[in-house]
């Protein structure tokens, strides 16, 4: 019959426009997650293992602002997320902060004890969430404009919390590169990445330039924890699941290159909503894992390897 | 004389130190001067991924304890609670199972959650002649002489959830689960059962352990509109689809969904508005009315909490202390051997009813309910099984 021939064509058109939408909002959360990473990776040489514990605090953080909200400012429930975001930013901007200054710093220089020192850091932080916060997840509720979906058609339906996630990381990635190449505090952050010793010679300083770099990739990891709460759990474990993903988009993407980040996200994201609709989720990342693989070999440096001298 | 006191002295503030040190076992400064308690070892993850789902089995193990003891013990003597930690990481398992069997010398273990943990202990129950008592739903497809099995296994609780799952409105399926023994035994088993009932698979899907995108999956099912999602994705995972389940419009109102793997607990982290109107299949639910539950209920909240929820597990890890101290009493000893043969056919009035240890296959015989998520978190018990016999390795 050809009605039902239009119709099932229609319901396959609505499929395919939001399977494109998922590899959107697949590329803007690995983005988000990644952005911080990249940053403190790409510009410091760090490798953070502690990042995606940092990304749990903005969680737990943004878990915290909720219940507040419950409970003594019920009326205002609707803008909690917007609160919750901001103060996710500021708890591990300042975490971030205090951190590369009591910690990392004494690390530089020293990459497999930096890498050591931070896993170490993640178990410690992991063990707190679950002294302070108990092992089973908490639930974050989420706020009533942001759930449902909107339907343009009557087969098309885009989850709202995932739009809300796609303009917050579009918002966030152009601050990201405004500050980084727009203000005089960005210059000297490059600078110091170009090299050290010549920034330092001109008058840069480099201990608190380090430090802002780190303070900043963290808080932007808090961003990350505060929206994951929309489409994922939050518990102590939380972090872990997110590190990996993190790291192979940076590595795929090439250290130190904002638009490596992006295109390595974007990349993954598309090839593994495809392939998860076309074969097992499993499968699907085993296949990105040999992708990467092979342009690590052809490409050790990554996907856009800047050409800066180290 | 002197020196003998002196060193007597040193004997004991030492053993009250020690005591002191393993958490838990406050009970035996108490009572380390009338008859020597035995030992219970509790061994579950209180670190690592795993704890999520695990911490809380020990507190209801330990409530049990705390029972038995404040109604005289078992022949006469305090259960001494030993808890050691997996750190959800298998050869850990074995380590600890050796240490509390060896070092401790306890007369059993309860333990364990994941199947991955329970196989690393096996061999050394086998070589140290341990008992292990294992308190988890789980796939089914093991045997143990060494382990008693006091939930569900895969066939008591996937065939009646299909059975009726067929028998309301609507016979097609899609079969969703994380990757790994578990989801894929209980498909296993689900399959034939659905062609059996004439009803009809659409899609099976396997999500790795962890994943939070399930979008492309849902995207699937949307595809697919199948009448029923049996789903036994498990973890934190569970938040993810459920959430991203509401998110894309596939709701309890809309979507009709049963998991083998989501009990009270689990909402709590899932969050009770995302869960409402999907359903479980549990042996236990907090919401069965009867006196033993409201009872167990009621001590749970009192000793930890009035906000605690109660899911399946904690309930039959409450069990198996019970069904361990009534194997003892009934063999008048604590060797290991008589505590087995004297399990077969042991009967426990539990929380959710009657509970009996199979006569030969160290199962339990249980009743299975189905329930309904509430607003609040809990479950409106649409059905309920007569008695299951456990039948661990099914005809397919």
């Amino acid at each position: 019959m050809p009605t039902t021939s239009i119709k099932e064509a229609i319901v396959t058109f609505g499929i395919l426009v939001m399977q494109l939408f998922n590899g959107l909002s697949l590329f803007t959360i690995l983005l988000l997650m990644a952005l911080g990473l990249a940053i403190v990776f790409g510009l410091m040489g760090v490798i953070n293992m502690a990042h995606g514990e940092i990304m749990a605090m903005g969680a737990y953080t943004t878990y915290l602002t909720a219940s507040f909200f419950e409970r003594h400012l019920p009326g205002l429930m609707d803008v909690y997320l917007f609160v919750a975001i901001l103060l996710a930013f500021c708890v591990t901007f300042a975490f971030g902060y205090l951190l590369e200054r009591g910690f990392i710093r004494w690390f530089y220089h020293r990459p497999l004890d930096t890498l050591l020192a931070t896993w170490g850091l993640s178990l410690i932080l992991q063990q707190t969430y679950r002294s302070v916060f108990g092992a089973q997840e908490v639930s974050v509720p989420l706020t009533a404009w942001l759930s449902g979906a909107w339907e343009p058609t009557e087969s098309i339906q885009l989850p709202l919390n995932r739009i809300f996630i796609v303009a917050l990381t579009i918002l966030v990635t152009l601050g990201v590169w405004y500050i980084l190449h727009k203000t005089r505090w960005g210059l000297r952050a490059r600078a110091v990445t170009q090299n050290r010793a010549m920034s330092s010679a001109v008058g840069i300083d480099t201990n608190r330039v380090d430090a802002l770099i780190f303070a900043l990739g963290s808080g932007l990891a808090g961003i990350a924890g505060s929206v994951f709460t929309m489409v994922g759990s939050t518990n102590p474990g939380t972090g872990q699941l997110y590190i990996v993903d993190s790291f192979i988009v940076v590595v795929f993407g090439g250290v130190a290159s904002l638009l490596g980040t992006a295109a390595s996200s974007f990349l993954i994201a598309q090839m593994q909503t495809t392939l998860e609709y076309l074969m097992s989720g499993s499968m699907a990342k085993v296949a990105i894992l040999l992708l990467v693989i092979t342009v690590l070999y052809f490409r050790p440096n990554g996907l856009f390897a800047s050409k800066v001298r180290t | 004389m002197s020196k003998i006191s002196r060193r007597r002295f040193m004997q004991i503030s030492g053993s009250l130190v020690a005591a002191g040190a393993i958490p838990g076992a406050g009970l035996l400064t108490k009572s380390s001067f009338a008859a020597e308690p035995i030992k219970l070892g509790l061994l579950h993850s209180l670190t690592g991924t795993i704890a999520i789902a695990e911490a809380a089995l020990v507190e209801a193990e330990k409530m049990a304890i705390d029972e038995i003891n404040a109604a005289g013990g078992v022949l006469g003597r305090m259960i001494d609670p030993v808890v050691a930690d997996g750190a959800s990481d298998w050869p850990t398992f074995a380590e600890k199972t050796k240490q509390l069997l060896q070092r401790d010398k306890v007369a059993a273990i309860v333990g364990c959650y994941t199947s991955a943990s329970r196989k690393a202990v096996l061999p050394v129950l086998k070589q140290s002649k341990g008992l292990l008592y294992y308190p988890t739903y789980y796939e089914g497809q093991e045997e143990d002489k060494q382990v008693i099995y006091t939930s569900q296994e895969a066939t008591q609780s996937v065939i009646s959830a299909i059975e009726w799952m067929a028998k309301q409105q609507g016979k097609t399926f899609f079969l969703v689960g994380s990757d790994y023994i578990y989801p894929r035994t209980c498909n296993k088993i689900a399959k034939p059962t659905v062609a059996r009932l004439g009803g009809k698979v659409v899609g099976e899907e396997y999500a790795p352990l962890g994943h939070t995108e399930f979008s492309s999956i849902i995207n699937k099912i949307k595809a697919a509109k199948p009448d029923w999602i049996y789903s036994t994705v498990v973890g934190g995972s569970n938040v993810a689809f459920y959430k991203q389940l509401k998110a894309a419009g596939l709701d309890g109102g809309k979507q009709k969904l049963l998991s083998t793997v989501v009990s009270e607990n689990e909402i709590d982290g899932i969050g009770k508005e995302n869960a409402v109107g999907y359903y479980a299949c549990m042996g236990y639910f907090q919401s069965i009315k009867s006196p033993e539950n409201e009872k167990f209920v009621k001590a749970i909240k009192a000793k930890y909490g009035q906000d605690r929820v109660v899911g399946d597990p904690m309930e039959c890890a409450y069990n198996s202390v019970y069904l361990w101290k009534m194997a003892v009493e009934k063999a008048k000893s604590f060797d290991v051997d008589k505590v087995v043969a004297a399990s077969s056919g042991i009967q426990f009035n539990a929380p959710e009813g009657k509970v009996a240890i199979h006569k030969t296959n160290h199962h339990v015989s249980k009743k299975i309910r189905i329930g309904r998520a509430r607003t609040d978190g809990q479950f409106d018990i649409v059905f309920e099984s007569g008695v299951i016999e456990p039948n661990p390795f099914p005809k397919l």
